[in-house]
C-alpha cells in the first residue's frame, strides 16, 4: 500500500513519501511542494530533505522557490550543528587534564562519529552520559567554567536529583545551547532499569578519544527508550527518522540484529524495541529482519494496549495537514504525556509531582497576571 | 498579472478561499483574511505587485483572521497567523494592514537564511545600492522616504537582501511605514507622495503607511551590486557631516546589523567582507532633509 492512499487526507503521506523514497521529489509538482515544505519544516524535516536532495545531485532540476527554501534550511542546519560542536569543545577545554569519560547521546553523538542520522539534523541541547560517581565534580566543573543552570525552582532541582535520570539541564550564558547530563538513560524511578555501567564500558571511543559513543545496539535502545518512554514526541517523527538510519546502517553488519534482541533482553528493554521495529517499519518502511520482528515479540503489550498505542502513535507522530488540524493530536499527546509520567514514577509519587507541578504553574500565572497589571 | 488587475470581489474571493499569492520582491506570500479593511489596503498598498496563478510554492503562508470567542464583538481584534502559528497577540481589529507588515517582516528575518539579511533600508541610484543600516532613533524610514520621493529606486525600508552567491542585493520593495513626527515630515516634503491612513496607538506610536512609487515596484525583480554604506545618525539642529570610516569599523557595524550574521557562519564573514569592500563607507549626521540627500546625490553623481 502506498503511503499516499494509506494517509492521504492529513498532509502525511506527502512527508512519508519523501522520507522513504527521495528519489521521488523529482517529480513532486508546485502543489505537493508547497505542501511537503510546510510539513517539513514543522516537523524539523526541511534540512533533512534539503541534505537526501542534493545527495542525490538532482537539485539543481527543482523549481527556484524551493531550492531557496532548501539553502536556507541549510544554513539553519549547520549553525546547530555548529553550535553543537562548539559546546563540546568547550565542554572538553573545561574537562582540560581530567580523565572523565565522556560519551556523547543522540544528535551529538550522530554528528560526532558522522553517522548518517546526522544529515540535516538540528538539535537544540548536547546530551552526555557520564559515571554516576564523577556526576558531582563534574557538574561542579562546569559550573566554575561558567555554566548555569536553567531550571532555578527549587522542586525543579530536587525533582531532578532525587529522582530523574539526568541533572538539571545546565547552559553557558551567551551562548543558545543547553548541556543534559545524564546518568543512566532512564529516570531512577521507573519500572525499566537498564545498567549504566553496561552502557559506558562497551562505549567506542571517537578519533578524540576523550570523546565516546554507545555501541551500536545500545545507541539504538537508548533512542528507542527516549522516544517511547521519556518523550514527549515532539520532534517524534524525526526521532523515528534517526533509528531507520541507524537500522539502515548498522543493520548490514552480521550478528546486528541478534545482539540488538539479546541486549534488549538483557537490559530489560524488549518493549521500546518492539515499539521501535514496529513504527518504524511501518512508516519508515525500515527494512527489518522477519526474524528480529518475530524474537521481540514478547515485548509486545496486551492486546487493548497495543491497539491504543498504534491510534495514539499514529496521531502523535504523523503531521497533521496545516489547513485542517485535528484535535485528536492534542488529546493523543496528553495521552502519551500522562503515560510517560507513569511510566516514569510510581501512582502514589505522580499524583504528588502532578500535583506540585499544578500549583507551580498557578503561582506563575499568578505572578505573571500581577507583572503585567 | 497584477493585484490591481482583479476586481474587489475576485480579490477577495481568493482571499477567503485558497490564499492570494502575492508576490513581494523575492518572495511568494500566500494570504488569506475575510477582513474587509485589511483588503482594501491590501489592494491599494500591493496594487502594482504581481499576483500568481496556482499551484504556486509559496515563502510565507498568511493568515490574518479575527479570532472567536467574545472578542469577535467586544472590542474585536485581528490575529496573524504564519503557517498556522501566531507570533504575536492579537492587535485590534482596525490594525490589520501593519499588524500584517510586522508578521510578515517578522517571518522573513527568521526564514529566509538564503540571503544576509541586514536590518538596512537600501535604495538604487545609477545601477548601485546605497545601504542606510538602521540606527537607533537614527532616522533611517524618513531619510529613505525622502531619497525615494527624490527619485532614488527603493529596494526596501527594512531588509538589505545580500545573495550569498553573487553579493547583489535583492529588491523587495513594499510600503515603508512612517513614525509618528516622520509622516508629517515626510507629507510636508513630497507632498506628492501616497500615504495611506494613520494608525494610532501602535507599538510604535502613530504610523501610516507610504505607497511604493510605480518605477521601483516594475523594477522589483532587478538586483544590484552594492555601491554605499552610510549609517545615518539623525539628531535636531546637528550640521551636515559625511565622514568615511575604515573597513573594520564598517565592518564590526554591519555583522552587528544584520538579523543572520551569526546564523550564516563563515558564509556571513565572508558576505560582510565583501560588501564592506564593495562600498564607500560613511557616517552621515545631519538635521536637514534637503542637505542630506544633496550630499548623497553628489556622492552617487560623483
Amino acid at each position: 500500500m502506498t503511503a499516499n492512499r494509506q494517509y492521504g487526507n492529513h498532509g502525511t503521506g506527502i512527508l512519508l513519501t519523501a522520507l522513504r523514497d527521495p528519489g521521488r521529489m523529482i517529480d513532486f509538482g508546485l502543489d505537493e511542494w508547497d505542501l511537503l515544505l510546510r510539513i517539513a519544516r514543522r516537523t524539523r524535516l526541511l534540512g533533512r530533505l534539503a541534505v537526501i536532495m542534493d545527495e542525490t545531485g538532482e537539485m539543481e532540476q527543482l523549481p527556484a522557490s524551493v531550492r531557496n527554501q532548501f539553502a536556507a534550511a541549510r544554513v539553519f542546519v549547520s549553525q546547530y550543528q555548529r553550535t553543537a560542536r562548539w559546546e563540546i569543545n568547550r565542554i572538553l577545554a573545561a574537562l582540560e587534564g581530567r580523565d572523565v569519560p565522556l560519551v556523547l547521546l543522540k544528535g551529538g553523538a550522530y554528528i560526532l562519529a558522522g553517522l548518517p542520522p546526522s544529515r540535516g539534523r538540528l538539535l537544540s541541547d548536547v546530551d552526555l552520559l557520564v559515571p554516576r560517581g564523577l556526576l558531582d565534580s563534574f557538574e561542579q566543573t562546569l559550573l566554575a567554567h561558567g555554566w548555569e543552570s536553567v531550571k532555578l525552582e527549587e522542586y525543579d532541582q530536587r525533582y531532578y536529583r532525587t529522582w530523574m535520570h539526568e541533572l538539571p539541564p545546565l547552559r553557558h550564558p551567551g551562548r543558545f545551547i543547553e548541556v543534559d547530563i545524564h546518568h543512566t538513560i532512564t529516570p531512577l524511578t521507573s519500572r525499566l532499569s537498564p545498567d549504566p555501567e553496561k552502557l559506558l564500558a562497551d562505549s567506542i571511543p571517537l578519533t578524540d578519544s576523550r570523546l565516546r559513543v554507545l555501541q551500536p545496539v545500545d545507541m539504538v535502545l537508548h533512542s528507542a527508550v527516549h522516544l517511547f518512554h521519556d518523550g514527549e514526541f515532539i520532534n517524534g517523527l524525526r526521532d523515528l527518522v534517526d533509528l531507520t538510519d541507524l537500522f539502515q546502517h548498522f543493520g548490514k553488519h552480521a550478528g546486528f540484529w541478534e545482539e540488538l534482541v539479546s541486549r534488549a533482553r538483557l537490559q530489560g528493554l524488549l518493549r521500546p524495541l518492539f515499539y521501535t521495529l514496529r513504527y518504524t517499519n511501518r512508516f519508515l518502511d525500515a527494512d527489518i529482519p522477519a526474524a528480529a520482528m518475530i524474537a521481540t515479540d514478547d515485548g509486545a503489550p496486551p492486546g487493548p494496549v497495543l491497539y491504543l498505542m498504534d491510534n495514539l502513535i499514529e496521531a502523535v507522530m504523523l503531521p497533521e495537514h496545516p489547513e485542517f488540524p485535528r484535535h485528536r493530536r492534542a488529546v493523543a499527546q496528553w495521552l502519551l504525556y500522562v503515560r510517560s509520567h507513569w511510566l516514569r514514577m510510581p501512582p502514589g509519587m505522580l499524583l504528588q509531582h502532578l500535583a506540585r507541578k499544578k500549583i507551580m504553574s498557578w503561582r506563575h500565572r499568578k505572578a505573571a497576571a500581577e507583572t503585567v497589571a | 498579472m497584477m493585484l490591481a488587475g482583479l476586481t474587489g470581489d475576485e480579490c477577495r474571493q481568493r482571499l477567503a478561499n485558497r490564499g492570494l499569492l502575492l508576490k513581494t520582491g523575492p518572495f511568494t506570500v500566500r494570504v488569506r483574511s475575510d477582513i474587509e479593511g485589511f483588503t482594501r489596503l491590501l489592494r491599494q498598498f500591493y496594487g502594482q505587485f504581481p499576483v500568481m496563478e496556482t499551484p504556486a510554492v509559496a515563502d510565507f503562508h498568511v493568515r490574518v483572521l479575527r479570532p472567536g470567542g467574545i472578542r469577535r464583538w467586544w472590542r474585536p481584534q485581528v490575529q496573524f497567523l504564519l503557517d498556522g502559528q501566531s507570533p504575536f497577540q492579537p492587535f485590534q481589529l482596525s490594525h490589520a494592514f501593519p499588524l500584517f507588515e510586522w508578521g510578515l517582516n517578522w517571518g522573513i528575518a527568521m526564514q529566509a537564511h538564503q540571503y544576509l539579511m541586514l536590518h538596512s533600508a537600501a535604495v538604487e541610484r545609477a545601477g548601485k545600492v546605497l545601504i542606510l543600516p538602521a540606527w537607533p532613533g537614527c532616522g533611517k524610514s524618513t531619510l529613505c522616504a525622502a531619497l525615494v520621493s527624490r527619485g532614488w529606486r527603493l529596494f526596501s525600508d527594512e531588509f538589505g537582501l545580500v545573495r550569498i552567491d553573487d553579493g547583489q542585493l535583492v529588491p523587495l520593495p513594499r510600503p515603508t511605514p512612517l513614525k509618528n513626527k516622520s509622516i508629517d515630515v515626510i507629507r510636508d516634503f513630497a507632498p506628492d507622495a501616497t500615504i495611506g491612513p494613520a494608525f494610532h496607538g501602535t507599538r510604535k506610536g502613530t504610523v501610516a503607511h507610504l505607497q511604493t512609487p510605480d518605477a521601483s515596484a516594475a523594477q522589483a525583480h532587478i538586483p544590484a551590486l552594492p555601491g554605499w554604506l552610510v549609517f545615518p545618525r539623525y539628531r535636531a539642529g546637528a550640521t551636515l557631516q559625511l565622514k568615511p570610516i575604515d573597513k573594520p569599523q564598517a565592518f564590526l557595524k554591519l555583522a552587528n546589523n544584520s538579523f543572520n550574521y551569526r546564523l550564516l557562519g563563515l558564509q556571513g564573514f565572508q558576505a560582510v567582507t565583501r560588501l564592506v569592500r564593495q562600498c564607500d563607507r560613511y557616517i552621515l549626521s545631519y538635521s536637514d532633509l534637503d542637505e542630506a540627500i544633496d550630499t548623497l546625490n553628489q556622492l552617487a553623481d560623483a
